[in-house]
């Protein structure tokens, strides 16, 4: 115990740069693959046979990809097409774009699980599609949408390690690189545990508070 | 000012419309009535564009109904409708309710809009429920509502789709009741019920319809007294005389 507190002392603030980036990460991916996924789940819903076809393939393609191909796949492939990405912006697109898929299949199905009858009295009020969407379906389809949205903000949180592949310094990274330098395999690693659960705590927390807020309905 | 002509309608294999033809006039009252799937509400809800039919022709105002077009808009924003289940949206409150169309779709100003929104809601007897979300309001309450979000639209006519189905009885009243009032306002109303007292002391014409064709029309009491069709008599008499 005695010398886990020193190493602890030792190699917290370092890890500490890696948990920087870890967060870069998490909320640079989440917030693209929040904007993807709606994207992709209005295409799905819009009744356009043509739209409905293409987020549906693109789903699918998206799914069937491991992350840590897509991330090799844009750091490493992209610039012989030359589009030269940094870590951190591959980092990102990657991670954004894999999630962008269940963040569209969460969102559809909160959309299809609203009434037809509030689409239809919006009809009938002579609503638009879009303007349907906005101000009837869309904000009743957030407090669906909401505790499965926090799960993937933690699942986000964690894979966002997956970084680590293509050289982004976040904390997994961090935490290896000082591992294998000092050898101080469990001191490290304990922290490094340590550090993701006090992250994934408040996203956990969150998650139960919109779940109760949801059920209170 | 409503006009259909030879409507229709089918869903897959089967024709709920048969070729459907009549009108309905400024200012009418008319009751559809008939056992169920029978087709009356698909009626209403091709007249608005909820549905689309396949053949003949429905005119509002002398503009096509294409639930396809663009058009459709401009229709629904002077047909309204209610529905058997209100449909009022229930993330937000009764005058947030009534006042959606008005602000979004016609722009009008937001204090105008909340002004007339109020005298609405006081017209059908819910002044102080303005701020009562629809969860908090009784089947009546949801209905009347919705009834003064349908009129926030200054319809030419509004569409009833069985208005006192799903209330308990002693919560039909105040709906008809409100009803009965815009009636005697002169407003163009087309509702399809089975409460036949209603239609009898307020309707100007009845159709009886049946297996997707209009079996007998006429005037209210006519229809509702003298019925002269074998079938609406052996409806109103299972209606009238459920023991």
């Amino acid at each position: 115990m005695q010398n886990f507190l020193r190493d602890a002392a030792e190699f917290l603030p370092i890890l500490l740069q890696g948990v920087w980036l870890t967060i870069v990460v998490t909320i640079g991916s989440l917030a693209l693959s929040t904007i993807l996924g709606l994207l992709w789940a209005l295409m799905r819903v819009s009744g356009v046979r043509a739209l409905t076809l293409l987020s549906g393939g693109l789903i699918n393609v998206i799914r069937g990809i491991p992350i840590i191909v897509l991330l090799f796949y844009l750091y490493f492939v992209m610039p012989d097409f030359g589009v030269a990405l940094s870590a951190l912006q591959a980092a990102i697109l990657g991670l954004g774009i894999a999630y962008s898929a269940y963040q569209a299949e969460n969102f559809r199905a909160g959309i299809e699980a609203i009434d037809k009858g509030q689409i239809e009295a919006a009809q009938t009020i002579g609503m638009g599609w879009w303007l349907t969407m906005r101000r009837v379906v869309l904000p009743q389809a957030v407090r669906i949408v909401l505790p499965p949205y926090g799960n993937i903000m933690i699942m986000l949180l964690k894979d966002s390690s997956q970084a680590s592949t293509i050289t982004v310094a976040e904390l997994a990274l961090q935490g290896k690189l000082i591992a294998s330098s000092t050898f101080k395999n469990t001191s490290v690693f304990t922290l490094v545990a340590l550090m993701y659960l006090t992250m994934s705590i408040p996203l956990i927390l969150l998650v139960r508070h919109f779940e109760n807020k949801a059920n209170r309905r | 000012m409503i006009e259909l002509t030879d409507v229709h309608k089918r869903f897959g294999a089967v024709e709920v419309l048969k070729g459907i033809t009549g009108s309905v006039a400024k200012s009418e009252v008319v009751c559809i009535i008939g056992p169920s799937g029978s087709g009356k509400s698909t009626i209403l809800r091709c007249i608005n564009g909820l549905e689309s039919y396949e053949a003949g022709a429905i005119l509002v105002e002398g503009a096509r109904v294409d639930a396809h077009s663009p058009s459709i808009v401009d229709i629904r924003t002077q047909v309204s409708m209610v529905f058997q289940r209100f449909n009022l949206f229930p993330h937000r409150t009764a005058l947030e309710n009534v006042v959606e169309g008005p602000i979004y779709v016609k722009k009008q100003p937001r204090t105008e809009a909340l002004e007339r929104g109020r005298a609405l809601l006081a017209q059908v007897g819910l002044a102080e429920k303005a701020d009562a979300y629809p969860p908090q309001l009784s089947g009546g309450q949801q209905q009347r509502v919705a009834i003064a979000r349908a009129l926030a639209m200054q319809p030419k006519a509004i569409l009833f789709d069985e208005p006192t189905s799903a209330l308990d009885p002693e919560l039909v009243g105040e709906v008809l009741s409100v009803m009965r009032k815009l009636a005697d306002d002169g407003m163009t109303m087309v509702v399809v019920t089975h409460e036949m007292a209603f239609a009898k002391d307020v309707a100007d014409r009845v159709l009886f319809i049946d297996g997707g064709v209009i079996v007998e029309q006429g005037a209210a009491k006519t229809v509702l007294n003298q019925p002269q069709h074998a079938r609406t008599q052996d409806f109103l008499r299972r209606v009238l005389h459920p023991l």
